[in-house]
This record gives structure tokens, C-alpha cells and sequence, in this order.
């Protein structure tokens, strides 16, 4: 059987050497966040991320107490449970800039390291950002979507809305929301935020609230963290002060907007429009969205590009590496 | 001034036909199936005539129109109207520059980033159920990329500076050099797409730009190259261009234009590399109204014998 031959493989690997373990828990494939010829000095128990877990754990008992690192991603929570199983954790490494998978109070409990994607795709998503906004206001993947049903001549399209000078409030002023900012600027357009805390070194107006910001603003783009305080942060009221004109980008989590409330504004006409690569229940999304011209559908893939792949692997690699010679990480979380 | 008949020769938003119908006797060409009715009953009285990116005032047209005396250009290119007839007849022509510039250069930004970043492909890919069984396929990224911009006029300025914002290099190609510009100059289309992984039509259409993206120039470019047209479909030798994205020698296309408008070539419609779209540059309220308002503005300057606002001749 195939995980007989996958213990037997472990095991002869595991007497010749020394080398720190580490755990892939992740889904099938998700050792393309390694290098193509993963580092001689770690261990990867299962290069083929196969099979998860428990399922690891209940076949190799006397694997896990050796465990020292576990490279993870979303969907594949590294909670207290977890943390349980593995006594020799010491490093959650995750190729993702979230982190909300991660329970980061319990790591720091004891003592485990987590780094993290750092700002490497802080680019990639910030451009996905923009490419949504673009697309929602001037309507181009509708339109695109109306040349290719070949069924209208002569054309007939209607007009989007000017997107140059617009009102922007971005929530969560991270790395992300800096580098929005920033190419927004070169649109003339106006910049505001909420965030957590005032970034007392930028110029652009705080709002203490989203709803202020909403009120205040024609497009509101989240690239904000998930947490208990920022589920559901644009809600319907945070909808209605944005108003019938407004427009809402997500690159941030699909928990950061109530969703049914969502599907019902745009229907209503009560927003503009959203562009969204994230959704409450990924990859399911309700079926009402795909019948709406007024919204841009991306599937979570903000920072998959090449470049942002290459990118990663080399960090994982590099963090991995960082951490058992002992030195620092490049992008340590806490 | 309702006895003034003007011409509108091509579709408008509703609020300057309303406009055009309230100050003057608007002749629509679409009510007129026979060119020759028109002719015979209206060419004695029409004093101007409406047209836009599509249909203008070609020689013909302004020989069948003796008492034309002024031609508002709903658009800003002119390459529909023949400007030297013009000129020798002493008729005059407006266009609509600068209240466009924005929403085109968004547009030409827009276009880049759907096309790297698979945006209306992967839009389709959730649509149609296709998410729940994996993952997009990766895509490119475009901020740092090499960004070649033919012609750095209003329109291609305005994308250099937005392209800015992406931290992408920035190069030309123009007819001359232009010595305050920090921007990186190429004497020629085929050496600026050589060097670009972003090449865009940002000029007038003129007798030297007709087809100035040619099989050598899309060679040029590239498989992994990219070609942005916001200009003119003639800008681009278009069975060409097909050949090319067929046989895999040009990484993408994103075409706001097109050689024959409304056709597309159909082999387009079958490729994921390229984004279509039906001519919408400037095709936003705000800027359709501010167009429309320059139409009005130079036609009743005209009409009042003052100074036009946006002449070209």
C-alpha cells in the first residue's frame, strides 16, 4: 500500500541523519511553495503533503515527537489543538501575508516562532486591487463578456463611471494599503483610511470609523487583517453611507463583509458595485453574484502570480533555513 | 437659432441629441436610409455637422454639404475628417481633448492589468462553477514591468504617470524626441517594443501611423510581450495581430479598437490572452457630458461668431 511505502521511506531517511523535520500541512501540492530542490539541511517529512495530519500522526506516532517546523497555509489552522500534537514545535512558517490560521497567542505562549510572507506580495495584491476597481467602475470584464456573446451590432454598451479624482477610503493601512495608495495617487484620486491606530507619519486623513469613512468616500477598498474586531466591518449600514454610486473592493478576507448583505445592496442598487477576491465560505460563492454585471468575481488570487511564487518559495527556503542556523527570521509574524 | 440645420452623423448620449435638438434643426443621418434623400432635401440648409471617433466628414461628404461651415467632433481623434479638404474650404473642426485624457489613460491601465492578471478570464472561471474544482492558474505580475508608450501626447502622458504608480520603467516612441521628458526614448517602434514588456498605442491616427503595430513589431514584442491598443483599430494590422496570437508569437492583446468597428475578428473570441472591449475609452457619464458640452460650447461660439474652444483648424 502506498503509506507503507511512504513510512517505510521515512524510516530508513530518519536513521540517516540529524536533520530538523519539518511537516507540509497543506493540501495536495502544496510543496510548489518550495523550492524546486528543497535545502539539503531540513527534512520534509511528507514532500508530498500526503497524508494530512492526524492521519500522518496516527500512522508515524514516533514522527511527531521530532516535528521541529510546520510550513502551513489557509485552510489548514495551526490552533492550540494542533499545537498539542506537536511537543517539539518551534516554528510555524506560513508562505501566506495572513495569519489568521495561526493562533498567534498560543505560538507565543510557547515560545514558537512564525514567519510569514511578509510584504512579498503586497505588489501583487495591491495591483489586484486596483485591476478591480478599474474593472467594476469602467465595467470591463462585463464588456469584454458582451463582445464575446457576439450578439450585439452595432454596440450598445453602457457607460461606467470615471474612476480619476474619486473619493478612496482603505481599511487597513498595512503594507498592502500603502502600495493602493500610492498607485491610486498616480489616478488623482483622494486618499483616506481607517485603520486600527492613526499612522501618525501619513498625511492622508483618518477616519476613526468605517461607517465615517463609507460616509465620506465613493469606493472603499479592505486590506485589513480578520479578527473579532474587523468581522463583518462592512456592514449594511457601512453600505448605505457608501451610497448607490459607491464601489467596494475586498482583497482582504471574505469575512470582512457580511455577504448576504452584500448580494443584497448590489441587487437593490443600493451600492454601485464590488470587486471581490475573497468570500465568506471559499471557494463557494453564492450563486446570485453570477447573474450581476455591477460585480468583478477574482478567485482568491491575489498574490498568485509566477513572480510572487518564485518569490515565496525562496522566502520559505530562506526562513527555514534562518531558523535552524539559529539566526533571525527574514519575516518573522511575532 | 432653430432655423440652423446640423447634421449628427453618428450616435450620441441622449443629452446631446436633446441639446442639439433644442437649439437647432437636427438632421439625423439614421432617419435617412438614402444618402441621396438627404442630399437632395437638406444639403442647401446644413451649416454643421456632428460626428464622433467612428464617422466624421470625409471628402465626399463635405463636397455634398456646400454651405458646412463647421464640423464638432464628438471625440478627440479627427482621422474620420478630412482636415485638408477642410482647410481649403474654410470650414471649421473641433475636437474634444483634455476632458477625455483620464478616463482613456484609466482605461489603458485597466486593460493591462485584466489582461496580466487574467481578470475576465478568472471572473468567467467562478461564474461558471469552475473555482470549486482548483484554483486560477497563476498569472503575471504587472507592477515593476517595462511599459513602451507610442506616442506621449495628453493621452500617453497621463498613462506614464499612472503606470508610475506600478514602479514601471517608462519608455516612448514619438515622432520627435522630447527633451524634458525623464521618460527613456527609442527612435524607433520596433526598438521601443523590443525593449518593452508593455507596448502601447497611445497616437493620433495619421497616414504614418496606419498599421504602425506590424508582424515586425509584434515579433518584436514578443510571446511574452503584450500589446494595449486605447488608439485607433488601424493603428494595428489586425489580421496580423490574430496570426500572431494564434501561432503563440505575442504573449496578449488588449484592444479597446478594432480595424472595422463593430467587427471583431471572431478568432479572438476563442483566446484567454486577450481582453475585447467595444470602444469604451471614454465612455463614462462625466466624461460623455463634458464632451457633449464641448460640442455645444464650440457650435454655439461658432454660431455667435466667438471664439472657438478646442479648434483644430
Amino acid at each position: 500500500m502506498a503509506n507503507q511505502k511512504n513510512n517505510i521511506i521515512i524510516e530508513q531517511s530518519s536513521e540517516d541523519n540529524n536533520l530538523p523535520k519539518i511537516f507540509l500541512h497543506g493540501p495536495p501540492k502544496f510543496s510548489i511553495v518550495l523550492q524546486p530542490k528543497p535545502s539539503h539541511n531540513f527534512h520534509i517529512l511528507n514532500p508530498s503533503s500526503h497524508p494530512p495530519l492526524h492521519e500522518f500522526i496516527a500512522l508515524n506516532p514516533h514522527h511527531v515527537s521530532s516535528i521541529t517546523a510546520v510550513v502551513c497555509t489557509g485552510g489548514f489552522p495551526v490552533n492550540a489543538e494542533v499545537l498539542q500534537l506537536l511537543p517539539s514545535l518551534r516554528l510555524v512558517c506560513t508562505p501566506s501575508a495572513g495569519t489568521n490560521h495561526i493562533d498567534l497567542s498560543e505560538c507565543l505562549r510557547r515560545g514558537i516562532q512564525v514567519s510569514s510572507a511578509g510584504n512579498l506580495f503586497s505588489e501583487d495584491v495591491a495591483d489586484l486591487a486596483v485591476a478591480l476597481l478599474i474593472d467594476v467602475g469602467r465595467k470591463i470584464s462585463a464588456a469584454d463578456r458582451f463582445l464575446r456573446s457576439q450578439l450585439q451590432k452595432p454596440w450598445d454598451f453602457p457607460l461606467g463611471s470615471k474612476l480619476t479624482g474619486k473619493k478612496i477610503g482603505i481599511v487597513g493601512m498595512g503594507r498592502i494599503g500603502l502600495e493602493v495608495a500610492k498607485r491610486l495617487e498616480a489616478f488623482s484620486c483622494m486618499i483616506s483610511y481607517n485603520s486600527r491606530n492613526k499612522k501618525p507619519l501619513l498625511s492622508y486623513p483618518f477616519y476613526s470609523s468605517v461607517l465615517e469613512l463609507a460616509t465620506n468616500t465613493n469606493v472603499i477598498i479592505l486590506c485589513c487583517d480578520l479578527n473579532d474586531q474587523t468581522r463583518h466591518i462592512v456592514n449594511k449600514e457601512v453600505m448605505l453611507a457608501l451610497g448607490k454610486r459607491g464601489i467596494i473592493v475586498n482583497v482582504g478576507r471574505g469575512a470582512l463583509i457580511d455577504e448576504k448583505e452584500l448580494l443584497k445592496c448590489l441587487i437593490e442598487g443600493e451600492i454601485g458595485g464590488a470587486g471581490l477576491d475573497v468570500f465568506e465560505n471559499e471557494p463557494h460563492v453564492p450563486k446570485e453574484f453570477f447573474s450581476l454585471d455591477n460585480v468583478v468575481l477574482s478567485p482568491h488570487k491575489g498574490a498568485l502570480t509566477s513572480e510572487s511564487l518564485i518569490g515565496i518559495s525562496q522566502l520559505v527556503e530562506q526562513n527555514l533555513k534562518a531558523f535552524f542556523s539559529n539566526k533571525p527570521l527574514i519575516t518573522p509574524v511575532i | 437659432m432653430g432655423s440652423i440645420s446640423v447634421l449628427l452623423v453618428a450616435k450620441v448620449i441622449p443629452y446631446l441629441e436633446q441639446e442639439l435638438n433644442k437649439r437647432y434643426n437636427l438632421l439625423r443621418i439614421w432617419d435617412f436610409p438614402q444618402k441621396s434623400q438627404l442630399l437632395t432635401q437638406h444639403s442647401a440648409s446644413i451649416r454643421a455637422a456632428v460626428g464622433n471617433a467612428s464617422a466624421g466628414a470625409d471628402a465626399e461628404f463635405i463636397d455634398a454639404l456646400p454651405k458646412l461651415e463647421i464640423v464638432s467632433s464628438y471625440s478627440v481623434g479627427v482621422d474620420m475628417i478630412d482636415l485638408n479638404k477642410c482647410k481649403e474650404k474654410g470650414i471649421r473642426v473641433t475636437n474634444t481633448p483634455d476632458v477625455l485624457t483620464d478616463d482613456v489613460a484609466d482605461l489603458a491601465i485597466g486593460l493591462i492589468l485584466a489582461l496580466l492578471r487574467r481578470i475576465c478570464e478568472s471572473d468567467r472561471y467562478v461564474r461558471n462553477g469552475n473555482w470549486k474544482s482548483g484554483d486560477y492558474k497563476l498569472t503575471t505580475k504587472f507592477s515593476g514591468k517595462t511599459v513602451g508608450i507610442i506616442g506621449l501626447g495628453r493621452i500617453g502622458t497621463a498613462i506614464a504617470k499612472r503606470a508610475e504608480g506600478f514602479n514601471c520603467p517608462i519608455s516612448y516612441f514619438s515622432r520627435t524626441q522630447k527633451q524634458e521628458s525623464k521618460y527613456k526614448y527609442y527612435p524607433s517602434v520596433v526598438e521601443l517594443a523590443s525593449n518593452s514588456d508593455i507596448l502601447v498605442v497611445a497616437c493620433p491616427l495619421t497616414e504614418e501611423t496606419h498599421h504602425i503595430i506590424n508582424r515586425e513589431v509584434i515579433n518584436a514584442l514578443g510571446p511574452k510581450g503584450y500589446l494595449i491598443n486605447i488608439g485607433r483599430g488601424k493603428h494595428v494590422d489586425e489580421p496580423e495581430l490574430v496570426a500572431a496570437l494564434l501561432e503563440g508569437r505575442l504573449g496578449g492583446a488588449g484592444l479597446d479598437v478594432f480595424e472595422n468597428e463593430p467587427h471583431v475578428p471572431e478568432e479572438l473570441f476563442g483566446l484567454e490572452n486577450v481582453v475585447l472591449l467595444p470602444h469604451v475609452g471614454s465612455g463614462t457619464v462625466e466624461t460623455r457630458t463634458a464632451m457633449a458640452d464641448l460640442v455645444l460650447g464650440n457650435l454655439e461660439a461658432h454660431f455667435l461668431g466667438k471664439p472657438l474652444l478646442t479648434p483644430l483648424v
